[in-house]
């Protein structure tokens, strides 16, 4: 799970981790009011940022600095509401609804932090780079050695030593080193306790006093143990997620969308993911990841057929199903009810194997809808993809 | 011969008495594994289905001699169950369990690595040799005894890969589910060595997808000890970067995990790679010279 960076922020203040004053504000009144406050409190500067989960914001035009409260309301009303593009949006962008309101920092170096799962170790590893600002994924393509790393020992957590040797590598001033530690040293508590699987502070900044903030944060969450922080969850902002994901996850349906036309609705993750690779394979382009689960009913056939009707670019739908313990004959019962009752007009293919295949065949011949089954997944695959190029 | 799991394993359910746990007990005893009990706290003593239910792993392995764990315990208390069945001194400890927090998974991995336990999963099938023991969640009988041993990150495409090759008449070995999480105990590259000394696996078949770099490291593995034939199928040729794909572990990330390089690194180390995971049995099949 996203979170934003406002939130981001306000999770690093309860663990003693220094960030710039800033409020957040979701209309224009509250955004001049945040920053009359903060220019009156002695602010040179006040920085209007656009809050949305995607990165890039600064290159798309959504932060600028203020230097009057007139400009900082130009900029407040500019900002809020435009569509913001960034290399992680999209082409389409994602509308902005909140700002960030928050003091200008004199900065002397931008730095990079980072805390992230290291899957090749089954560890956490803590990240610093000198190269604060920029991709750090380009960092580590480009320059890995730039990237300074520390493995932390889950039985003993993350060592001030190990903290003293990052700030050290990043060139901090002796003055500098005991905050650096206290800083690190409260970014992973915060990561550990609220069960972070991302957290990274991009630029991670000395000010010109030879103060320490974090300048931007993002977090993520891990999904899996959101069981435990019932607050975190409610951070969660559906209006930045896509709306039938949003609506799929009503129904614990694992479903993304993709920018392809053949719709696909399969049982487990693998075999979705494979599916979406044979369309690919076959000359087609699919709409979907769709994984309707190892139980599913006709109920939650026909919430995956209401998801998947509701993209518009779908032409053919795809039904790829493997009866392990869940049988060919029950799930092609449900899928001919569901189309039925739906009224699904779009060309659907499907391709059954497993136990009780013949059965299930069977069910789809004698339904009267009109599908197609493949007798193999290559078959299938192809059908689907002759289906959707011919539906205007 | 098989690995893993064969006509001497004594299993034990942990979570037997919930729905799960009793349903696949009893699906796995139905395959004719030797189920010889189960733990859930609070309720030992008692009889569940016919088998002895203990309140601890160590009463039951006392009692009854197992020799296998399999975990249903729900994701909060998954990761205390892990710890409870390694400590017992269990040889296998098998987690199907599906959504556990992998912080947890990351304490508890530190302490299982150390133990004498082979621990598969979470978040996996399960372990099955065919016509000699089935430890998990997959359909028994889509499986035929035989000669190529299976290991898969992900469930539905073993079982896809399973059933291609018994429609071919081509049985398998043993068919191994590594999971599909982040973290996970056996990876590609242990299971692959336990198939590589297996004398009844004559071929291999190696089933991964997006997400981390255990694959390219399996593919290394492979060039330098294996020299059966392996034939290889990575999922999510398509998917996008930065979006999780149904399992926790299946997310391109910081440009590693793509299924291009994947695929790449185990072409290089001379595995028979398909591109259409409907062709894992064709290949094998033209393989082992019985296409």
């Amino acid at each position: 799970m996203k979170i934003h960076e406002y939130q981001a922020k306000e999770i690093l203040r309860k663990y003693g981790v220094p960030v710039p004053a800033g409020e957040m504000a979701t209309t224009i009144e509250e955004a001049d009011a945040a920053a009359k406050q903060l220019f009156s409190a002695g602010n040179a500067v006040v920085v209007v940022k656009a809050q949305i989960h995607a990165g890039g914001r600064g290159k798309g035009g959504g932060v600028k600095l203020a230097k009057s409260m007139e400009q900082a309301a130009d900029y407040s009303k500019a900002i809020l509401g435009m569509q913001l593009v960034t290399h992680q949006t999209g082409p389409q962008g994602q509308k902005v609804h909140r700002l960030l309101i928050e003091a200008g920092s004199a900065i002397a170096r931008e730095l990079y932090l980072g805390l992230v799962l290291d899957r090749a170790s089954s560890q956490v590893v803590f990240m610093a780079s000198q190269a604060g600002g920029m991709e750090i994924e380009e960092v580590a393509h480009e320059n890995p050695d730039a990237i300074y790393k520390e493995y932390v020992d889950p039985a003993i957590g993350f060592q001030p030593y190990q903290a003293r040797r990052l700030a050290f590598k990043l060139g901090l001033e002796p003055a500098q080193i005991g905050e650096a530690v206290r800083f690190m040293m409260g970014l992973y508590k915060a990561f550990i306790e609220t069960d972070s699987s991302l957290m990274e502070i991009n630029p991670f900044i000395t000010t010109k006093d030879g103060k320490l903030a974090a300048l931007d944060c993002k977090i993520n969450f891990d999904d899996n143990a959101l069981f435990r922080h019932k607050d975190l969850k409610e951070l969660r902002d559906l209006s930045e997620e896509d709306p039938l994901e949003v609506e799929a996850s009503k129904h614990a349906l694992n479903y993304i969308k993709l920018d392809g036309n053949i719709a696909c609705m399969v049982n487990g993750a693998g075999l979705a993911m494979a599916t979406m690779d044979i369309i690919q394979y076959a000359g087609g382009s699919p709409a979907n990841f769709l994984d309707v689960g190892g139980g599913a009913n006709q109920e939650q056939i026909e919430n995956a057929f209401g998801i998947l009707l509701s993209d518009k670019n779908v032409k053919a739908i795809f039904i790829n199903i493997f009866g392990g313990i869940l049988r060919v004959d029950v799930l092609a019962t449900a899928v001919v009810a569901a189309a039925k009752k739906l009224n699904v007009k779009l060309p659907i293919v499907l391709r059954l194997e497993g136990t009780n295949v013949e059965e299930g065949r069977k069910i789809i011949e004698l339904s009267g809808l009109k599908f197609q089954v493949g007798a193999t997944m290559k078959e299938a695959a192809d059908l689907v993809v002759t289906a959707a190029k011919g539906v205007k | 011969m098989a690995v893993l799991v064969d006509k001497n394993t004594r299993l034990i359910v942990q979570g037997i008495t919930g729905r799960e746990g009793t349903f696949h007990a009893k699906g796995c005893a139905e395959y004719g594994t030797n189920v010889v009990g189960g733990v859930t706290p609070g309720k030992g003593g008692t009889t569940h289905e016919g088998w002895p239910v203990f309140n601890t792993v160590e009463e039951a392995v006392k009692a009854t001699g197992a020799n296998v764990s399999m975990i249903f315990v729900p994701p909060p208390a998954a990761a205390d169950g892990i710890l409870e069945a390694t400590d017992a001194g269990l040889p296998l400890v098998v987690c199907i369990t599906e959504g556990i927090p992998v912080l947890d998974m990351v304490k508890v991995w530190e302490v299982v690595k150390r133990s004498k336990s082979r621990f598969i999963g979470p978040n996996c099938p399960g372990v099955i040799s065919p016509g000699k023991a089935k430890v998990g969640i997959m359909p028994g009988r889509i499986h035929k005894e035989g000669n190529v041993g299976i290991v898969s990150r992900s469930g539905t495409l073993t079982y896809e890969a399973v059933y291609q090759l018994t429609t071919r008449g081509i049985g398998q070995s043993t068919a191994i589910g590594i999971g599909g999480d982040p973290i996970i105990g056996t990876t590609h590259i242990d299971a692959l060595r336990l198939l590589n000394d297996d004398p009844e696996t004559e071929a291999i078949i190696m089933i991964g997808e997006i997400g981390g770099t255990n694959e390219e490291k399996a593919a290394e593995f492979i060039k330098a000890n294996v020299r059966k034939p392996v034939v290889g199928f990575i999922a999510g040729q398509t998917a996008p970067p930065g979006r999780r794909m149904g399992h926790a572990g299946a997310i391109i990330s910081g440009g590693e995990g793509t299924a291009e390089s994947k695929m790449k690194a185990m072409t290089e180390a001379g595995i028979h790679v398909v591109k259409s995971p409907a062709e894992i049995g064709e290949r094998m099949a033209q393989v082992l010279g019985k296409a």
